[in-house]
């Protein structure tokens, strides 16, 4: 059975969201409304706990996201989060990683960016 | 298990063939149940790709019509069941998959476009949390000795090449490094020169300054509230817990530290030419993933 709406993922491209578990620096409510609307979005993704823990442990999780292709990530600043996955020994590609900001971004603006209307997000350069 | 060992386990919340959809405020709630209680969750839909399955262990969540029978690897839970957040945590202590909630990521991420391999990292460090690869090269390998919430050795570096993305403030939080940080980076050098020395060694001469005075002071309770008031002072335009800076370690211990840092990564490089990693490739799973 499928849940019957549209896949808003775009073409090929993955999904990830971090939860920040073990911090207060990503604004409570930006992440509920992201992680709310994407779940409802009809997309397939990706949710972690917390990049941070995972970069940390090496978890080969993160490889396996690296190594995934075109991805947008929810998670907080750019920089923060390219170190991260390098630490882990699974550098992201410099090309077609789009990482979005809740710590300075809008659930909108976020949201805008990671489950945009199909078609609108696909052939769009991504950036790091 | 170390904090810094071991594999989440992977939970699949599956609304496809042979099960039932969620309603979207139950699919929310165990999204956000799970992610709190430290489980990776992934959600496949119409076909849009998710990460392949690796080898962690999964726990395949659903409605489903006809419950999937289990195999190696792969545990199953019905929605209609016992608690969700119940069942993966059972799976989680049977499957031997980490536990989280127990240490507070915080350690220092090393910006490599902007390091230049000085090394002041390693030396200030009191917990062996830096160290060298095999090209001599400074990286972090001890995450978990880092103090919580002590950004000290993001301070000492003079390229603002440190991060701590759990930092309130940029651009040790991973915010763009604008000229005026690198600018007060560069002045912070040049007043330690004027101090005599570089920062470690003024926060050492201020730590040792408020040693003497706290021995040589008859009233002991004077004295230690003025290095208590010292301490708070200068942790306070730094950030740095007191802890910390009441145990900067001496010159010595330095070298000493450096020289262990050596020693170690020598032995890593003769044990990682005899260990083979002997694990199973992993296998695809047919659950959207
Ligand atoms: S990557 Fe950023 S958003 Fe994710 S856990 Fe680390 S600090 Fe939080
Ligand atoms: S202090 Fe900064 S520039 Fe020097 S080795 Fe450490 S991270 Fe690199």
């Amino acid at each position: 059975m499928s849940t019957g709406t549209p896949d808003g993922s775009g073409s090929g491209v993955r999904l990830l969201y971090c939860h920040c578990a073990y911090a207060k620096v990503v604004p409570p409510e930006v992440k509920a409304e992201v992680l709310r609307r994407l779940s409802e979005s009809g997309a397939a993704f990706d949710a972690v706990p917390d990049l941070c823990d995972m970069s940390a442990r090496k978890d080969p999780a993160l490889a396996r996201i690296a190594g995934s292709g075109a991805t947008r990530i929810a998670a907080c600043y750019p920089r923060a989060v390219k170190w991260l996955f390098h630490a882990a020994g699974a550098p992201l590609p410099a090309e077609g990683v789009e990482i979005l900001n809740m710590r300075t971004q809008s659930a909108g603006e976020v949201l805008e960016r990671l489950v945009p209307p199909p078609a609108a997000g696909d052939g769009e350069e991504a950036r790091l | 298990m170390s904090r810094t060992q071991g594999t989440n386990l992977r939970v699949i919340l599956y609304e496809g063939a042979g099960s039932e959809a969620l309603s979207p405020d139950e699919r929310f709630r165990l999204l956000t149940s799970l992610l709190e209680d430290g489980f990776e969750v992934t959600r496949p839909a119409n076909g849009g790709k998710v990460s392949p399955a690796d080898g962690a262990p999964i726990l395949l969540l659903g409605r489903f019509r006809e419950l999937p029978a289990a195999e190696a690897g792969l545990h199953v839970h019905d929605l209609s069941g016992k608690d969700a957040l119940e069942a993966a945590r059972e799976v989680r202590a049977r499957s031997g998959a980490r536990r989280l909630g127990e240490w507070k990521p915080w350690f220092p991420v090393i910006d490599y476009e902007r390091c230049t391999n000085c090394m002041q990292c390693l030396t200030f460090c009191l917990f062996d949390v830096y160290g060298v690869d095999e090209g001599q090269r400074i990286q972090v390998q001890n995450q978990s000795n880092c103090k919580t919430d002590c950004p000290a050795c993001s301070r000492v570096c003079p390229e603002v090449a440190i991060l701590f993305p759990k930092y309130k403030n940029g651009p040790i939080n991973g915010d763009a490094v604008k000229q005026e940080d690198v600018r007060r980076e560069a002045m912070k050098v040049d007043i330690t020169a004027l101090l005599g020395g570089d920062l470690y060694a003024s926060l050492r001469s201020r730590q040792q300054e408020a040693r003497k005075r706290f021995s040589t002071e008859r009233d002991e309770s004077r004295a230690i509230l003025e290095r208590k008031r010292c301490l708070k002072e200068l942790g306070k335009e730094l950030d740095i817990p007191d802890e910390v800076l009441m145990s900067l370690p001496s010159v010595e211990d330095i070298h000493s530290r450096a020289e262990r840092a050596k020693a170690k990564m020598a032995a890593r490089q003769a044990r990682s030419q005899t260990v083979k990693d002997s694990r199973p490739a992993p296998t695809e799973k047919e659950w959207g993933i």
